[in-house]
């Protein structure tokens, strides 16, 4: 029963790592499509069918450019910064709910990596950590812009991360529950916390924006500025995996999302497929990787329709504009969640 | 002052009002916008797959013609290399001796004659200019290269060979020259 038990793990952490680099991998494909599309252009058509394998070609690209170290870069940390920044991406996923639980060989196999009671403050904690990869690979780069990418990173993620985090306790307050499965089991069938929360939703959505360093608030690697912040000093793989773990990180946020405000895996009308647990626990994995899909497209849409903030108006939204509405948000949600508790 | 186009928009410096400021219907009706282009069909032409066709007027690269007998129309007066604003033509001429009688029109002939075509600006004045129909413009381009010296045409690329012509009756009667 043990052995099984790590094998299931381990198999299922095997399957959502490569799941994970592909999902990013056709991001970065799909965004320059979307781009293209939106800019009344084609976007990459020349490898393979419709373009399919430019991820491959980019990543063999990739590999082969000269891997740089600037001469007075510190060159541990500079190995260090993409590392930490693709590994808090991942390791996100492995508290996520995937689905229902699969029947095979008898037993009962959990699409979920660590089914840890605390999912939402491990899931907060990596993503603060994240924020590191990014100072220490500006840092150790020794070059003004990547230390100004750095510093606007940091300050800008620590800034959001506050209204996020207030806008995810209501959801707490109202599934009763940090543990992501039971939230997404809260939300059974129709029952969405969107439809009871949709300011924290917004007010959510937009720090996932932040917190992933996108568009409109992609101030960390605004290209025309900083000449690409953060990673300016980097080369080869190492900025292949910067930028890879920013498509990662889209992925990880767009699948908190779905679990915290669209019910994660829960779909209308699972209960019809009770009797038949395999055939519901497919579908609700694919559902809820349409629900990321949805997020992923979202998150690109706005990409390339917004330009950038300035970085005051940024820091105005994140304090002035963001925390308020989140603060009497989570106040009127508290209260509510308390005469509804007392009273009914 | 009255405006010729309709389009003038007075620029106004008013704040903003609560929902401008709320950002988000800006927003919404942005991505609508970008929805749109999204959907739209694309004019990209797929260039070495498919070749947008040229216009009728089109002005590629030169070719020296020859009559129905295969004679070089050319007679080297010169006048295309005066005509030329860019000065990239040049041209040495000879005189036709007995036995070139079917390779020359006319009693005199280029012996060289050499259109650089990093100068040339393609205007077709040389064509305009020639008493002879000897010169003319055609829907080829000039190929790409690496050297500069291999950008200067003599006559082996510019004359057209008696079995493979080049087509210009687009470009022959286009107004603005009578007929011989």
């Amino acid at each position: 029963m043990e052995t099984f038990y790590w094998i299931d793990k381990l198999v299922l952490v095997l399957v959502l790592f490569l799941i994970s680099l592909g999902i990013a991998a056709y991001q970065t494909y799909f965004e320059r499509k979307l781009a293209g599309w939106i800019q009344d252009r084609v976007g990459p058509d020349r490898a393979g069918p419709f373009g399919i394998l430019q991820p491959i070609a980019d990543g063999v690209k990739m590999f082969m450019k000269e891997d740089f170290t600037p001469a007075n870069a510190d060159k541990w940390l500079f190995i260090l910064g993409p590392g930490i920044a693709m590994f808090t991406s991942l390791i996100t996923s492995s508290i996520i709910p995937w689905g229902t639980d699969l029947q095979l060989f008898g037993r009962s196999i959990s699409l979920q990596v660590a089914e840890i009671n605390i999912g939402i403050l491990f899931a907060f904690g990596i993503i603060s950590i994240g924020v590191y990869g990014i100072m220490i690979g500006g840092w150790a780069s020794n070059n003004k812009y990547s230390l100004f990418g750095a510093i606007r990173a940091s300050s800008q993620m620590i800034s959001y991360e506050l209204a996020m985090g207030i806008s995810a306790i209501t959801i707490i307050m109202i599934s009763g529950s940090l543990d992501l499965r039971a939230i997404v089991e809260s939300q059974h069938g129709m029952n969405w916390n969107i439809f009871y929360q949709p300011v924290a939703f917004v007010v959510f959505f937009i720090c996932a924006l932040a917190e992933t360093n996108r568009a409109p608030f992609d101030l960390p690697e605004c290209e025309n500025e900083l000449i690409g912040g953060y990673h300016t000093e980097y080369s080869s793989m190492k900025l292949g995996l910067f930028l890879f773990s920013e498509y990662v990180a889209m992925f990880v946020s767009s699948a908190l999302m779905a679990i915290l405000f669209f019910g994660g895996y829960n779909f209308p009308g699972m209960d019809y497929l009770k009797d038949s647990p395999n055939l519901l626990s497919i579908i609700s994995v694919m559902v809820f990787f349409a629900k990321i899909f949805g997020f992923i497209f979202v998150f690109m849409w706005i990409r390339w329709t917004i330009p950038r903030f300035r970085f005051d108006q940024l820091m105005h939204l994140g304090w002035k504009v963001l925390i308020p509405i989140a603060l009497v948000n989570m106040l009127v949600t508290g209260f509510v969640v308390a005469l509804y508790e007392h009273w009914f | 002052m009255e405006s010729l186009t309709n389009r003038k928009v007075v620029v106004s410096d008013k704040p903003m009002t609560f929902m401008e400021k709320l950002y988000i219907p800006g927003i919404i009706k942005g991505m609508l916008v970008t929805l749109r282009h999204m959907l739209m069909r694309r004019k990209t032409v797929k260039y070495p797959e498919e070749v947008r066709e040229f216009a009728p007027v089109y002005r590629g690269m030169h070719v020296l013609k020859r009559d129905e007998q295969g004679r070089e129309n050319c007679t080297a007066c010169g006048l295309c290399a005066v005509a030329c604003p860019a000065e990239a033509i040049t041209m040495t001429s000879a005189e036709r001796t007995k036995d070139q009688k079917d390779l020359y029109r006319e009693e005199k002939y280029a012996s060289m004659y050499e259109i650089n075509m990093l100068r040339c600006i393609f205007c077709g004045l040389c064509e305009e200019a020639c008493p002879k129909e000897a010169i003319f413009l055609t829907d080829r381009l000039v190929p790409t290269q690496f050297e500069r010296g291999e950008f200067i045409y003599g006559k082996d690329k510019l004359v057209e060979s008696t079995d493979h012509r080049i087509d210009i009756t687009k470009r022959q009667f286009t107004g603005k020259r009578g007929t011989i």
